[in-house]
């Protein structure tokens, strides 16, 4: 059994653990009324129904087809989460099940109840895992980007929608992977919005997604998707070139191996989310 | 049993004629039965054949933590002559490095350093790698090593996310000069940015003694601004793709093995270089200026198969182990042959000799080179 097997497996198993255990969870504690959320025509963006090649797919399926949906504009930040966490204390740092996150669970903020400064709180939020980004979406009316949404809305630069083959851009966005400073993501407000007016996608953290590394995907659904192949490739050594459909792409060769690399329960302090939804909310 | 029946013959030439049809007969029998694959007894097989199936050590005796240098320093040569179960700690470290002067490059790195800490073990020993990722990385890695027998050379065992750890241990069933480096996805990524190292599997007999060993390793950068551009320079992708490096140098920078850092020796002694050449693109054309290889191990493998050598290629993921003793004094010059990488690329390194020196191994006559005249 290979290493993604086995986090394949691993995550199946506490997805299913999750599902039996979160709602027994979440009555247990009194729900307190999250604030309502800005109007959602600020905080999130359409995205209308589009094609995108992923880096892996299946057999003749070269392009993948994405309904509408709506993506939010911006990662959710540490401010955003620590509401979360106050209203859904199951979430807090040290109270969070060990099977839902690891030991570095919210490890930068300087307590469970402080996220930091108010420049902190504007920054976006990392050292979550899987199951808490989904069940912080899930708490404010949405849910996690399929790696198909996600990706189609990061083909995406300032001006073009589908900017995937340009080799300029790809350029820009190896560099800013290769900025990336370990440690605090910079603040979302300098970073410039994309065609769909989505802002932040490469320039701040890695982002899960829904299924990161094809956990919750149905076999139906992946004859359809990209997902399937994520957790059989051999993201190492030349061999991940293999059946790639483009080996120019080093961006996303670099996204599939930190997908590759996690697990439902990681706590990396450079991952975090953003939500989404069908329909804006 | 010979499936037709023999008359008996009439004459005495005739019946030696038959035994020796015979004894044709029967050897053609036994090397047919051989070839179609009846059981032979396997070791015999290994020493007839030359390649031999290795198998890891049957007795493992004690466990130790391998001390890890880094460049161009060695670990000393092991005097255990047995197998010890060896723990390699390696740790994952990004940080911002001096690539030449001015010029910093966010290097990801096998301990810190480019290249990466040198190990040393034993052929036979059993070597657990645990390959831990600083929770401060922004990428995933792994680990092939060269010297594994195993699935990606430990790296599909290896993937590690920042904070993380992965664990794996593999015998060390070939001695040699091995590269080891990160594969993780995108892998010519990871190589243009510093990930590699050495580890030697020194031989049960081990090596011949020399006076000095040193850690050499050749490797090239990709950066988006020119040769000797100040600031923190980035991959260019496109100059990787197309193999046009901007720097070629030995240990991780340009003067890496220059000035204060230059490589030491005295007149009379021995000397080993493990040389390795990480790529991610070029073979090297390795050289010493005013010197000789007297014996080099080509390719690091484990017998010294030429003499007197001037300049040895070195291919990219591989090594070359090089001996000689230095017979005067003065700089010699360590260089890619290929000389635009020497002159214009950093590939310089320079190893001091000092002590007496002898005249007549080499002296001036006429010319600049003399003093007065």
């Amino acid at each position: 059994m290979n290493d993604a097997m086995r986090s394949f497996c691993a995550a199946l198993l506490l997805t299913t653990i999750g599902t039996t255990l979160a709602p027994a969870t979440a009555l247990a504690t009194v729900r307190a009324p999250l604030p309502a959320p800005r109007a959602a025509a600020t905080t999130m963006s359409r995205v209308p129904e589009g094609w995108y090649r992923p880096l892996y797919s299946v057999a003749g399926a070269r392009r993948v087809h994405v309904k509408a949906f709506a993506l939010d504009r911006i990662p959710v930040t540490r401010g955003a989460f620590l509401q979360f966490v106050q209203a859904h204390p199951q979430w807090a740092r040290g109270t969070v099940l060990r099977v839902f996150a690891q030991s570095r669970y919210l490890a930068d903020w300087p307590s469970a109840s402080s996220a930091g400064s108010a420049v902190d709180l504007e920054r976006p939020v990392t050292g979550v895992s899987w199951f808490a980004a989904k069940a912080y979406c899930a708490a404010v009316g949405k849910r996690l980007p399929t790696l198909d949404e996600w990706e189609l809305v990061a083909a995406a630069s300032e001006s073009r929608r589908d900017a995937s083959g340009d080799g300029a851009y790809r350029r820009r966005l190896l560099a800013l992977y290769a900025a990336r400073k370990p440690g605090a993501p910079p603040s979302i407000a300098n970073t410039p919005a994309n065609a769909y007016g989505v802002r932040g996608m490469h320039g701040l953290v890695w982002e899960w997604t829904l299924d990161f590394n094809s956990i919750v995907v149905a076999d139906d659904s992946r004859a359809s998707g990209s997902g399937q192949d994520a957790r059989d490739h051999h993201l190492f050594c030349a061999s991940a070139a293999i059946g790639a459909s483009d080996v120019t792409d080093f961006p996303a060769f670099a996204r599939y191996a930190v997908r590759a690399g996690l697990t439902a329960r990681s706590t990396i302090s450079g991952v975090g989310f953003r939500c989404a939804a069908d329909h804006p909310v | 049993m010979l499936p037709f029946h023999l008359s008996a013959p009439r004459t005495p030439m005739a019946r030696m004629l038959l035994e020796l049809a015979l004894v044709v007969l029967a050897l053609l029998a036994i090397v047919g039965l051989a070839g179609c694959g009846a059981p032979v007894d396997a070791a015999e097989a290994n020493a007839a054949s030359g390649v031999p199936i290795r198998t890891p050590s049957s007795e493992v005796i004690g466990e130790e933590v391998a001390v890890l240098t880094t460049a161009p320093a060695v670990p000393a040569p092991i005097t255990r002559t047995h197998a010890t179960k060896v723990i390699v700690n390696l740790d994952v470290i990004e940080q911002t490095m001096r690539l030449a002067d001015g010029v910093e490059y966010n290097m990801w790195t096998f301990g810190g350093s480019v290249p990466g800490s040198f190990i040393r073990v034993r052929e036979g020993d059993q070597v657990e790698l645990r390959l831990k990722n600083a929770a401060n990385s922004t990428m995933p890695h792994n680990i092939d090593l060269h010297a594994v027998t195993g699935p990606g050379g430990g790296a599909k065992s290896s993937l590690t996310l920042p904070g993380g750890e992965s664990v794996f241990t593999f015998a060390a069933l070939n001695p040699g000069l091995y590269v080891y480096h990160c594969a993780t996805s995108p892998v010519p990524m990871h190589m243009a940015n510093g990930m590699y190292g050495m580890i030697l599997v020194e031989p049960k007999a081990g090596l011949p003694k020399v006076d000095r060993e040193y850690y050499v390793m050749q490797s090239e950068f990709y950066t988006t601004g020119a040769f000797g551009a100040k600031g923190l320079q980035t991959l260019d992708m496109q100059k990787g793709i197309d193999e046009r490096p901007t720097y070629v140098v030995f240990n991780g920078s340009v003067g890496a093995l220059t000035g204060e850092k230059a490589l030491q020796a005295k007149v009379g002694e021995r000397v080993r270089l493990f040389v390795g050449d990480a790529g991610p693109n070029l073979t090297s054309s390795f050289h010493v200026i005013g010197e000789i290889f007297d014996n080099v191990y080509q390719e690091g493998g484990t017998s010294a198969t030429q003499h007197n050598v001037q300049t040895t290629l070195i291919p990219a993921g591989g090594s070359a182990i090089v001996e000689f003793g230095v017979e005067k004094a003065g700089d010699l010059i360590l260089v890619d042959h290929s000389i635009f990488r020497a002159f214009n690329k950093g590939a310089l390194g320079i190893l001091h000799v000092s002590g007496p020196d002898d005249a007549k191994v080499f002296a001036s006559i006429k010319g600049l080179g003399v003093g007065g005249e």
